[in-house]
């Protein structure tokens, strides 16, 4: 689409992100909350020589996208819950074969089947623990439609910038919702693209890292001729399986993230400088929460809002900092029985409360029952979570 | 290309190259295709996969094709360790999933002369699925199934391919399954090119391989392979030469045989160029259409 501002749901947006920030590769089953985004490519790949494949599963789908990205594409996918259950395993091996690509996940009510037609937050833990072994992870919340345009750009961005798959996870409120989404010129958009090798095909060592631990990408037919494995492998790319080199490559793609988290790290703050007590909400749920603390404030109790956009890394720093400072509690909303809350419990460390507003899925928490909860916090009516 | 055209393989020009390339690269012509410093490789005494390892590097290397411009994709096993000693664009997927990643990477890059190299177990069994829709879509790559009728890798045990009364370590009483007949299920499901060779077969895989460099789209060559450890020293074939010998003495060549009469459940193992047709590829039937509807927008 022409930047312009558009009417336009989430879906939608977010295909017109992956297109803005180079993407030319999709590959994905249909869904239900995510199919707009493969009609949308479906229909606008033929205009920017794109290549859509609608493959036989999820398995597949991942596994092209993989494929695409040595290739040298900007490739992503997207699908739902049972979708992204089907895609753990290759997740670790894009991890660890340090693939850049956009994963989208437009959480629906699980468990399995579950609410396919409605909204749930069930997925966060999976996005996080999800592939076997241990693994350092970048995901993104979108709360709005413009968000859905916006972090997909970034989803891209920081694939590329960092070398590994990037989980853009929204629900079935924001990718169905649609709202002003404006559509920046291509000027505007820092678009990011994955480090070349500077070296000669001789003296390049592929899992070799800059400074910032990333090492440059050579993709297939550029001539480096490069070995890419799931397994444990050294800087050549070859498989070495003992303890050593495991130590030395795991603890170099946490430290990826970990050291270059200021970088990645994104939240947004309401109200939060006064405040006594603070909502921890993301995505959908973030909306009812806003509101709820405009309402709270109204009848005179000091509430902000927390609203991480990236699950993680997570604004452990900032959780803490609120929290020695003297916030009296926190009140984390999310769509499931409890995953976000004890992140947010681990990150206060003792100092205050942290109180969980659940909901099982099919629709999002409104802002009155959220208030009845402040009330009831801010009376000292509440248990410890 | 038929398979008697390209009888060359031992002209004196093709020789007199071979000799060539031997000085540029040391003691075998084929060490430049190589990773030199993997070597030696994980695989058993008496294991055919060396086999046809090097019928595959002859025949790339016949063709012409520059390394620069090959990629090979194996899953996970025995076989699916190929990739990780060559030395040009190679990849070594989880269990199954080679040809979902070929796929993207030969749209991705349809330079690429894609070719995935992988067992029996990972292309048949936890990969089955992909095997009989990349056929369906025609992708321009080409699949080599190294049917050595068992899981090597993880010692042994019955896959898709083993044969029913095949005692093995998770069938310890004999079988209760029906293998697949791969050619069958290859051209069942669309493949334009559909080959069975053993390791035995030595000179007539390499052409084949070629003729399926060569050729566009999805193109399938299933190579029996022994497997003394995992499979042989319980089915009465205990060493590598053993295998050979049986395949030598129970195969017969039929090209164009009707895939459906070729399975290996008979008294002799029928080998030989079973398919070898035209069809537009997937790159070439979407390329067609999406120029068709770039110019009625009016983009380039
Ligand atoms: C998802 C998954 N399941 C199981 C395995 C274990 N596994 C490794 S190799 C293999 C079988 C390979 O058999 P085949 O493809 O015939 O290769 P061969 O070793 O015989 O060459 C299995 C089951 C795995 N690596 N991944
Ligand atoms: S187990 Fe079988 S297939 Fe694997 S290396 Fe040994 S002989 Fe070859
Ligand atoms: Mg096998």
């Amino acid at each position: 689409m022409k930047p312009d501002t558009y009417f336009i749901d989430g879906n939608t947006a977010c295909a017109e992100g992956a297109i803005a920030a180079g993407c030319t590769f999709f590959a994905s089953y249909p869904i239900t909350p995510a199919t707009e985004i493969l009609e949308t490519m479906a229909k606008r790949f033929p205009e920017i020589h794109g290549s859509y494949l609608q493959m036989e599963d999820e398995l597949a789908s991942i596994a092209a996208v993989i494929g695409a990205s040595w290739a040298g594409r900007k490739a992503m996918t997207a699908t739902s819950g049972p979708g992204f259950s089907l895609m753990m395993e290759n997740y670790g091996f894009a991890l660890m074969t340090e693939t850049p690509c956009v994963i989208v996940n437009v959480m629906r009510g699980g468990p399995s089947t579950g609410l396919p037609t409605m909204v749930a937050q069930g997925d966060v833990m999976q996005t996080r623990w999800g592939t076997h072994g241990d693994v350092g992870v970048v995901v993104y919340c979108p709360g709005s439609p413009q968000e859905m345009f916006d972090m997909t750009v970034e989803a891209f961005n920081t694939a590329e910038r960092y070398r590994l798959p990037v989980v853009l996870l929204s629900d079935a409120v924001v990718a169905h919702m649609t709202e002003k989404v404006v559509i920046p010129p291509k000027e505007e958009l820092d678009i990011v693209n994955r480090k070349k090798p500077k070296n000669s095909p001789e003296e390049y060592l592929p899992y070799c890292p800059d400074e910032d631990l990333v090492p440059p990408m050579a993709c297939a037919g550029e001539g480096y001729g490069v070995h890419v494995t799931g397994l444990t492998h050294d800087e050549r790319g070859y498989p070495s399986v003992d303890e050593k080199t495991q130590t030395f490559l795991v603890t170099r793609l946490i430290n990826k993230i970990r050291k270059n988290s200021d970088d990645i790290l994104k939240y947004e703050e309401y109200k939060v400088d006064d405040a006594e007590i603070i909502i921890v909400a993301y995505g959908s749920v973030s909306r009812s929460a806003r509101e709820a603390v405009d309402m709270a404030r109204a009848e005179g109790i000091k509430v902000g809002l927390l609203r991480p956009i990236t699950l993680w890394p997570f604004p452990e720093d900032r959780i803490y900092e609120l929290a020695a400072k003297g916030v009296k509690a926190f009140l984390v909303a999310e769509i499931n029985f409890g995953q976000i809350v004890y992140e947010v419990q681990r990150c206060t460390d003792g100092h205050c409360p942290t109180y969980l507003a659940p909901r099982m899925g099919g629709s999002i928490h409104t802002p009155e029952e959220l208030v009845e909860r402040l009330y009831g916090i801010n009376e000292g009516k509440e248990g410890s979570n | 290309m038929s398979i008697r055209k390209s009888r060359n393989y031992f002209s004196p020009d093709y020789m007199n190259q071979q000799k060539e390339k031997d000085k540029s690269y040391g003691l075998h012509p084929l060490d430049g295709y190589l990773k030199k410093d993997r070597i030696p490789h994980i695989w058993c005494p008496g294991c055919g996969l060396g086999v046809v390892l090097s019928s595959f590097l002859r025949a790339l290397d016949h063709s012409g094709i520059p390394k620069e411009k090959t990629a090979v994709v194996s899953g996970i096993g025995c076989t699916g360790r190929v990739a990780g000693y060559l030395n040009m664009d190679s990849f070594h997927l989880t269990h199954g999933r080679a040809i979902p990643f070929a796929t993207g990477l030969k749209v991705g890059n349809p330079d690429m002369v894609t070719t995935v190299f992988s067992g029996d177990g990972d292309l048949f069994a936890i990969g089955g699925n992909h095997f009989i829709h990349a056929a369906r879509r025609n992708v321009d790559f080409n699949v080599i199934c190294v049917n050595n009728f068992n899981f090597g890798m993880t010692g042994g045990q019955a896959g898709p391919t083993t044969p029913t009364e095949a005692t093995t370590t998770t069938t310890p009483f004999g079988g209760f399954e029906h293998p697949f007949n791969l050619p069958a299920v290859a051209a069942g499901s669309g493949a334009v090119y559909v080959a069975r060779w053993t390791a035995y077969h030595v000179e007539a895989l390499i052409r084949s391989l070629e003729e399926a460099l060569n050729k566009k789209g999805f193109c399938f060559v299933e190579v029996l392979t022994p497997c003394p450890t995992g499979y042989g020293r319980r089915t009465g074939q205990k060493t590598g030469k053993e295998a050979m010998k049986y395949y030598k003495e129970n195969s017969r060549i039929e090209h164009g045989a009707d895939p459906t009469e070729v399975s290996l459940d008979q008294d002799e193992i029928i080998v030989g160029k079973f398919v070898d047709r035209e069809a537009p590829t997937y790159q070439e039937r979407r390329g067609e259409i999406f120029q068709a509807i770039r110019k009625k927008k009016g983009v380039e």
